[in-house]
């Protein structure tokens, strides 16, 4: 880092005493060992503070709480857990649902705003300006009203019994978002293996016909090889265990609903909310993006008779994700932290189990340092991992 | 310009950025350019002018603006604007003694009169302003507080609605920006022990929610003092976010300190100017407004940030309101009391943006 105020060159010690105090080498040598000073006194002072108060309101301090027994429900828990479970799994239950709720809000976030991105960039007029409105209205309006908003809309949805049909889908009511599921099947989860052998064999694939390609000028199309690879393996493991198509259809039974998945009325409103709010900076970052290429590469590039996938694939993304990408990084940083709200509608996130235990504890400091701790790692592996994404779309210069 | 009399008589019309486009033109770019457009714009506008209808069918047409009974409103098809006339003062002054509401409505004319002279030019003059606020924040600590002249004494933990937004959003920004410039300059100083403190103070207060920020202030700040001393709640909220808001802008003001180019610093050593005079007479002044539109952002954002604090229980208007839909005659119009609490945040946002984006047209041109 080359963040110093340049011009400020330390000067070598003088020998008289007061040249001695007027040198820059002296001050600064002084000055910074005042800030120092008064920085490790105010903490000590603060700390001396801490613990004649926690003593004389008899609070335990230490992190031992972490394995006394919570005594507390969740009600949405994706671990094992009861209220005979300690408070260190609680803790672990609120970080899971906050990395649940923000994954689905990212991935939310993301389909909107690169729509609504694309809208704002549209060379008609009338999608330009829908845009636009959708844009100004979710960003300018406080991330918690909008969470508020959708809590109150959904809590005044019909109650199951009448509830809105999603194109036989699924229903929605104000038991939450409910819809069909496939019956569990062993063969689901090789499926999945299925799915990551086919992106991993695609990936070596298309590296195989680059390495081809540069060696002797021949270009071998990989596009469809790896569309097959990734849909057809997971296909072909399906079909292998006698393609199971039962499907789990939601059915109205008394007051709730039986059969297929339910996503409660919380997440719906807590993924909603902060999903809406992030699409529309999303979209702004998106537009940039577009038009940080200029037009005259995309006309260059028409003219030397490339195909529009590789203008997209080879001059356009390039250009875009290299301008998309670290604002977007930040974006899905603050929409993690934008989940913390959920304590003002009740999804049991870590802040609000924190602020449980914390109450029951009385032991506000650690309470609040796990959280505190708990959001600074989340942030710090979602910027390093788009860091490292970033550099592989970044400028590549000789 | 002696050429444009030559190029006019020639054949080729020259290209010229400026020129107003024929309606008819524009329309055929813009939304007619392609069978495709046509298609995708007669499409689109059918949609928009289904939902504008129905906006107008609900919210005018068929609304009521005026009743004080929740069965008139039940009984139309349309918004019920009668619940916001009906629950307008509990929702703009939250839990403040009733029959003292006029005090809250004096209090945000001075306030606003007070920051609508304070951004006008003409009035940058600190031998109007220094008086202005101190009559402005003298006034309305008189009328909030009371206890003298008559007044009602109303605690603090009685303040709410609108008043207290205000209140929050403009102590984060009178408060932060200078810890937010101090930031910013211990960051870029060439002390390396100030360059550590602002970093670490920055970034982990930039990684965590500002939630945890206001349960500190809330919870662990009273544990730091010394048995027997208390900060008042709203002040130490007040802090938090304020402190909050200062480690963002510090690294926008940071972003217009980097920006300053080399020799600025030079001629400024050659003129044996000191630091402290070289950083608020030379340095700062450009670095915020390079920075200017950024920080306009960021202040934006602390105001719809003061609505976090509805977690920890104080009154702002969102509070309130959330708090007045509970009541089960009038709860069925949320729908109506949110939008209007959307359109006083939409409003002051608007409003702020507009001015900044006039303060970059004055440094444009040169006059400020």
């Amino acid at each position: 880092m080359t963040d110093a105020t340049p011009g400020r060159a330390a000067k070598p010690p003088a020998r008289r005493l007061k040249d001695l105090i007027y040198s820059e080498f002296f001050r600064t040598v002084i000055y910074q060992i005042a800030l120092a000073g008064a920085v490790v006194l105010l903490g000590f002072y603060l700390y001396q503070n801490v613990v004649e108060n926690l003593s004389r309101q008899n609070i335990a301090t230490g992190f031992g709480f972490l394995k006394e027994v919570s005594q507390f429900e969740i009600g949405e828990t994706l671990i094992s857990y009861s209220s005979r479970d300690t408070y260190g799994r609680a803790l672990l239950v609120g970080l899971m649902n906050t990395l649940s709720v923000s994954a689905a809000g990212i991935v939310v976030a993301t389909v909107i705003g690169f729509s609504i991105g694309i809208m704002r960039v549209s060379s008609n007029w009338l999608l330009q300006r829908i845009a636009l409105t959708y844009v100004e209205i979710v960003r300018n309006i406080p991330v918690i009203l909008q969470v508020i908003f959708w809590a109150a809309v959904i809590r005044n949805l019909p109650a199951p019994r009448q509830a809105l049909e999603l194109w036989g889908l699924g229903f929605l009511s104000n038991r939450g978002l409910t819809f069909l599921l496939p019956v569990a099947d062993p063969a689901h989860a090789w499926m999945l293996a299925a799915l990551g052998i086919g992106i991993v064999a695609a990936l070596i694939a298309a590296r195989l016909a680059r390495r081809h390609r540069e060696a002797t000028g021949r270009y071998i199309d990989m596009l469809w090889p790896s569309v097959g690879l990734i849909l057809g393996l997971p296909l072909l493991t399906w079909l292998a265990f006698g393609a199971p198509h039962e499907l789990s259809f939601p059915e109205r039974q008394g007051f709730n609903f039986r059969g297929g998945a339910t996503i409660s009325p919380e997440f719906v409103a807590l993924m909603a909310g902060i999903a809406l709010y992030s699409s529309g900076f999303i979209a702004e970052i998106v537009r940039a993006g577009i038009q940080a290429t200029p037009r005259g590469q995309v006309e260059a590039a028409r003219s030397i008779a490339l195909r529009p996938r590789f203008i997209l694939r080879y001059v356009v993304l390039p250009q875009a994700l290299r301008v998309i990408v670290p604002p977007l990084t930040s974006q899905y940083v603050s929409l993690i932290k934008n989940s913390s709200i959920a304590v003002v509608i009740g999804y049991p996130d870590l802040v609000n189990i924190g602020n449980t235990v914390m109450n029951q504890t009385g032991q506000a400091v650690e309470a609040i340092a796990v959280m505190m701790v708990v959001y600074l790692i989340v942030s710090l592996v979602t910027s390093i991992a788009m860091n490292f994404y970033n550099r592989l779309v970044a400028i590549k210069e000789r | 310009m002696a050429l444009a009399t030559t190029e006019a008589a020639a054949p080729v019309r020259a290209y010229d950025p400026n020129a107003r486009m024929s309606a008819g033109l524009w329309l055929k770019t813009n939304l007619f350019s392609s069978v495709w457009q046509t298609l995708l714009t007669l499409v689109v506008a059918a949609v928009v002018i289904r939902v504008l209808w129905f906006v107008l069918d609900w919210g005018v047409v068929n609304a009521v603006f005026y009743t004080t009974d929740p069965d008139v409103c039940r009984a139309a098809t349309g918004a019920c604007w009668a619940v916001i006339v009906e629950k307008h003062r509990p929702m703009l002054f939250g839990l403040y003694p009733y029959d003292q509401h006029w005090r809250l409505v004096l209090v945000m004319v001075i306030y606003l009169s007070t920051v609508v002279l304070s951004l006008w030019p003409r009035c940058w003059n600190l031998r109007f302003l220094v008086p202005l606020w101190i009559f402005a924040v003298g006034s309305i600590g008189i009328l909030m507080f009371g206890g003298v002249f008559g007044l009602r004494y109303v605690p603090t933990s009685e303040w709410g609605g609108l008043p207290l937004t205000m209140l929050l959003f403009t102590g984060t920004v009178l408060i932060g920006m200078p810890i937010a410039v101090l930031l910013a300059l211990g960051r870029r100083a060439p002390l390396p022990v100030a360059r550590g403190v602002s970093v670490v103070f920055i970034e982990s207060l930039r990684g965590v929610p500002l939630i945890t920020i206001l349960f500190v202030a809330v919870n662990v700040f009273p544990l730091f003092l010394p048995a027997g001393v208390e900060v008042n709640k709203l002040l130490r909220i007040t802090v938090g976010i304020a402190i909050f808001f200062a480690c963002y802008q510090a690294e926008v003001i940071r972003g217009g300190l980097q920006a300053i180019p080399r020799g600025q610093y030079e001629a400024a050593t050659s003129l044996s100017l000191t630091y402290w005079q070289t950083t608020t007479r030379i340095i700062l002044p450009q670095a915020l407004r390079i920075s200017l539109p950024a920080i306009t952002n960021h202040i934006i954002a602390a105001m719809k940030n003061t609505s976090f604090v509805i977690i920890i229980g104080l009154f702002d208007i969102l509070t309130a309101t959330t708090a007045v839909m509970q009541d089960p005659l009038w709860r069925k119009f949320y729908v109506e009391a949110y939008l209007f609490v959307a359109a006083v945040y939409l409003f002051f946002g608007y409003a702020l943006s507009r001015y900044a984006r006039q303060v970059e047209k004055w440094i444009a041109a040169g006059r400020i």
